[in-house]
């Protein structure tokens, strides 16, 4: 029995610590690979950008009245989903305005500045509600104030071809910030 | 081995005089090797300082919570794939197709919200009791823990169906996630897992829910139970009456309340069967225990959008900060919700002191009073029309639409009275919520035709298509139909049901032909009406209302010596018959009688080609298959072209027709769907007969 109980006790001294150090260092170097492996993979997402910011074709000056009044349109794009190639597939929506009589169009993102909803047009009461929070924007997209909203709604790059054709400027930003920050 | 021991047996190995039976040599045998016995003896036998009570329930009922989330969550797992193209339709799958899919998909919905009730239950019952005072502060934080961990399991679950409610809740959630101070957006990549919603934020959301948060979960319970017997229960002081065991006292009353919740949440399933039993429908188990609604899309708004119940607090905490521009979301979706969380940390501190102890007690019931408060709020707001008399204000909309809501033409309306201008906006206001209200209600119905859609859809013989739910729904003439129509139809034509209650003055707001029912015999009726073809409904609107088509209508069709009514209805049944929408049973000797007439030189002929009358194209349309698919979409291509209206179309834009350089306005397939949409030819499911 008593020379079993040589044994219960830790060692101590210089070895005794060496053995420690040792034993947690194994350990811990064993441990590292999956972890640190793991965490790199987990991160990748980091790594990835959204396609670049592109003109894409929305609609045809014909198709937006000119009458002030802003109308939805689909943007369509080439879209790359992890592994998944989406080819002419609506990613999301624009409004798109004309004053009377104008030539020119304005373009509106659908994503609402506030937490990312889709606005929607409230086309009796004259303006943009986002039937999340309620913010609420006047018809060039302006805020009507007070709104839980930061900024007025994100404008788009718009560009009317000779032949009429409508292309749009496809960006997302971030949400929830004063200012119109475009994401990477 | 103290008990007492016979004389004769103290020494040396004796037979024993009792033998265990099998059962007992394999117990013994068992305890001998694992010391099971002293665990159980353990587990079971906890005294219980004051006797069992019924308020020591709660945390018992959210294990047992936990581990039907479990044993439900691994069944749906076994049956669910997450990728944006697979998600949807295998959760369809095990809701409307699967033997008693809806009911664990059920019974994992109801008791996650149940879990939330029961986790406010028990922490209100800690709080109240002051079980977090030491020894127990350690296990209070992990309860603390524990609880977020819940509620990131439901946030994370919410997504997994990939419909439209989970979708834009999600991007909300995690747009707000962006917001924390330097690491916010990369937070947000890392969780959506890219730039943008796709497949890796149903994968990494799968295995945050079923994997990261359960199994840190599990290690957490773990701690805080055995924390839970190393300091015993916190009994309720005064202790009044005798201690008792934990088996079988308090395990009875945890195992009748665990029946309790059990049998609520059955309950929730089942109340919509029983309530279609009574009202004598049938029951569609697919429709019972979780909804699942249309499917996600980027592309398409979701204005019924709204979290789970028990987060709408915080969703109306947003609404708060009308008017602070960034630093109102930044605040109510990070500071407070962080601040509360942090006094809830310290309470365990704050609480030694009695007088903490009371303001931790009136912090937990404020916060819980709070959030019941704001979701309160949040339902009134969007249910207010439901019991609001919209009717009462029918004077103000009135006044609204005539001055445009411009504040002086109100002013001078009210003869610039102050007091009469401040009622009238305060019920402006008011009017205003009930509009919002009902703007909601109306999306949330528009929501469940369009989850009822997709599932009829879905159920189709011929399945799926390996690209996903969304292309089918993408080339449904009854999803797209409206949806294009209203886009680029309805600027001029109305599309409206004659017999609807408001139709007059829907149809006379159109600058051009009323097209419900087109190509029915009901619609070319009116046409041939002599009161009605120069009427908003047909041509009166439009550059044709003094037309040669209406001139004959309203003189020639209108004598009946020349054209009698058996004639006219004659040319109405022919016409139909080319439509292809000709009521069953229209008999065929009075189409050919039709035909006759319509190719007639005399008659429809004089301007229009029909079949081989030999008229050329150029005068009018050429009514040969008049309503058909192949005419519409020819129509709808390019009402320019000679087989239509040529020179004389009146400003209807070839929607078809390509510019040099550019894509036409609405591709084939578009203009297909509008045709076959106004045809009302869609998939319709067969009706079975139980």
């Amino acid at each position: 029995m008593s020379h079993l109980q040589q044994h219960t006790e830790p060692p101590s001294g210089r070895r005794g610590f060496l053995a420690k150090l040792l034993a947690i260092c194994c350990g811990g170097l064993a441990t590292l690979p999956p972890l640190a492996a793991g965490v790199w993979m987990f991160l990748d997402p980091l790594r990835r950008r959204g396609a670049a910011a592109t003109f894409l074709p929305v609609t045809e000056l014909a198709s937006v009245p000119d009458d002030g009044i802003p109308r939805q349109f689909a943007v369509v794009s080439d879209r790359v989903d992890a592994w998944t190639g989406f080819a002419a597939e609506p990613i999301g929506a624009v409004y798109l305005r004309r004053q009377q009589g104008s030539e020119t169009v304005e373009a509106l993102s659908a994503t609402c500045p506030h937490a990312g909803c889709f606005v929607e047009i409230e086309s009796q009461e004259k303006c943009f509600r986002c039937p999340c929070h309620n913010s609420t924007f006047m018809l060039d997209g302006g805020i009507v104030a007070p709104s839980p909203s930061p900024r007025a709604m994100d404008g788009l790059e718009c560009r009317v071809a000779k032949n009429g054709q409508i292309t749009v400027k496809w960006q997302n930003f971030y949400t929830g910030i004063a200012e119109k920050v475009a994401r990477p | 081995m103290s008990k007492h021991v016979p004389p004769d047996q103290k020494h040396g190995p004796q037979p024993p005089t009792h033998r265990p039976g099998l059962v007992g040599q394999l117990t013994n045998f068992l305890d001998d090797r694992t010391g099971y016995r002293a665990l159980v003896h353990e587990a079971l036998y906890e005294r219980v300082p004051g006797g069992a009570r019924w308020r020591y329930v709660w945390g018992s009922t959210l294990v047992f919570a936990f581990m039907t989330q479990v044993i439900t969550g691994l069944v749906l797992w076994s049956s669910y794939a997450a990728s944006s193209q697979t998600a949807w339709e295998s959760v369809y799958y095990i809701q409307h197709e699967m033997t008693g899919g809806w009911l664990v998909r059920g019974i994992h919905h109801v008791m996650a919200q149940m879990m939330i009730v029961l986790l406010a239950l028990h922490l209100m019952q800690v709080v109240i009791d002051g079980a977090y005072r030491a020894p127990r502060e350690v296990n209070f934080w992990l309860g603390l823990v524990l609880m977020m961990l819940v509620l990131g399991m439901a946030l994370t679950g919410y997504l997994l169906p990939w419909d439209q409610k989970g979708y834009w809740a999600t991007r909300v959630a995690t747009n707000l996630a962006g917001l924390v101070p330097l690491l916010g957006p990369s937070i947000q990549q890392v969780v959506v897992g890219g730039p943008d919603y796709g497949h890796h934020t149903l994968t990494r959301f799968f295995a945050l829910h079923a994997g990261f948060l359960p199994a840190t979960l599990v290690l957490m319970l773990v701690v805080h139970l055995s924390l839970f017997r190393k300091h015993g229960l916190c009994a309720r002081q005064p202790i009044t009456r005798p201690d008792a065991m934990f088996w079988p006292d308090q395990v009875l009353k945890d195992a009748v309340a665990m029946l309790a919740v059990m049998a609520v949440v059955l309950g929730v399933i089942l109340m919509p069967a029983l309530r279609a039993m009574l009202e004598g429908r049938p029951i569609v188990p697919g429709e019972l225990g979780a909804e699942l609604g249309a499917p996600a899309d980027p592309s398409q708004p979701y204005a019924a959008a709204r979290p789970e119940w028990y987060f709408l607090f915080l969703f109306q905490f947003l609404k708060v900060f009308e008017g602070w521009g960034a630093t109102g979301e930044f605040f109510g979706a990070i500071v407070v919700p962080g601040l509360v969380m942090g006094v809830m940390f310290l309470m365990p501190i704050l609480g030694r002191w009695q007088l903490g102890h009371r303001f931790n007690v009136a912090f937990t019931l404020a916060i819980l009073a709070g959030a019941g408060l704001l979701t309160a709020m949040a339902m009134n707001e969007d249910y207010a029309a439901l019991w609001a008399d919209r009717a009462s204000f029918a004077d103000v909309e009135k006044l609204l639409e005539e001055t445009d809501g411009d504040a002086a033409k109100i002013a001078a309306h009210f003869g610039n009275d102050a007091t009469k201008i401040a009622a009238f906006k305060a019920r402006a206001k008011k009017l205003d919520k009930i509009r919002h209200s009902q703007s909601f209600l109306d999306a949330s119905v528009q929501a469940e035709a369009d989850a009822a859609r997709s599932i009829e859809l879905a159920g189709r013989p011929e399945r799926i298509p390996p690209a996903g739910m969304l292309e089918l729904i993408r080339n449904d003439p009854l999803s797209q139909g409206p949806k294009l129509f209203a886009q680029h139809c309805a600027s001029c034509h109305s599309h409206v049901d004659p017999a609807a209650p408001n139709a007059a003055s829907l149809v006379a707001k159109a600058s051009a032909a009323n097209l419900h029912g087109f190509g029915t015999a009901a619609w070319m009726r009116g046409l041939l009406d002599p009161k009605q073809v120069a009427g908003p409904a047909y041509f009166g609107n439009t550059a044709h209302k003094e037309g040669d088509m209406v001139n004959f209508v309203q003189n020639d069709l209108a004598d009946a010596t020349t054209w009698t009514p058996d004639d006219v209805e004659a040319v109405i049944a022919a016409m139909a018959e080319e439509a292809g929408l000709a009521a069953a049973g229209t008999a065929p000797a009075l189409v050919e009688k039709g035909r006759g007439l319509i190719a007639d030189g005399d008659r429809c002929g004089s301007c229009h080609t029909f079949r081989d009358n030999g008229v050329a194209a150029g005068s009018a349309p050429d009514i040969s298959g008049w309503g058909s698919r192949e005419w519409l979409v020819g129509i709808i291509t390019d009402p320019t072209h000679e087989r239509f209206y040529g020179d004389s179309n009146d400003r209807m834009p070839s929607f078809g027709k390509a510019e040099e350089g550019s894509a036409p306005m609405l591709s084939r397939r578009q203009i297909e769907m509008i045709a076959d949409w106004l045809r009302g030819d869609w998939y319709r499911p067969a009706v079975h007969s139980h």
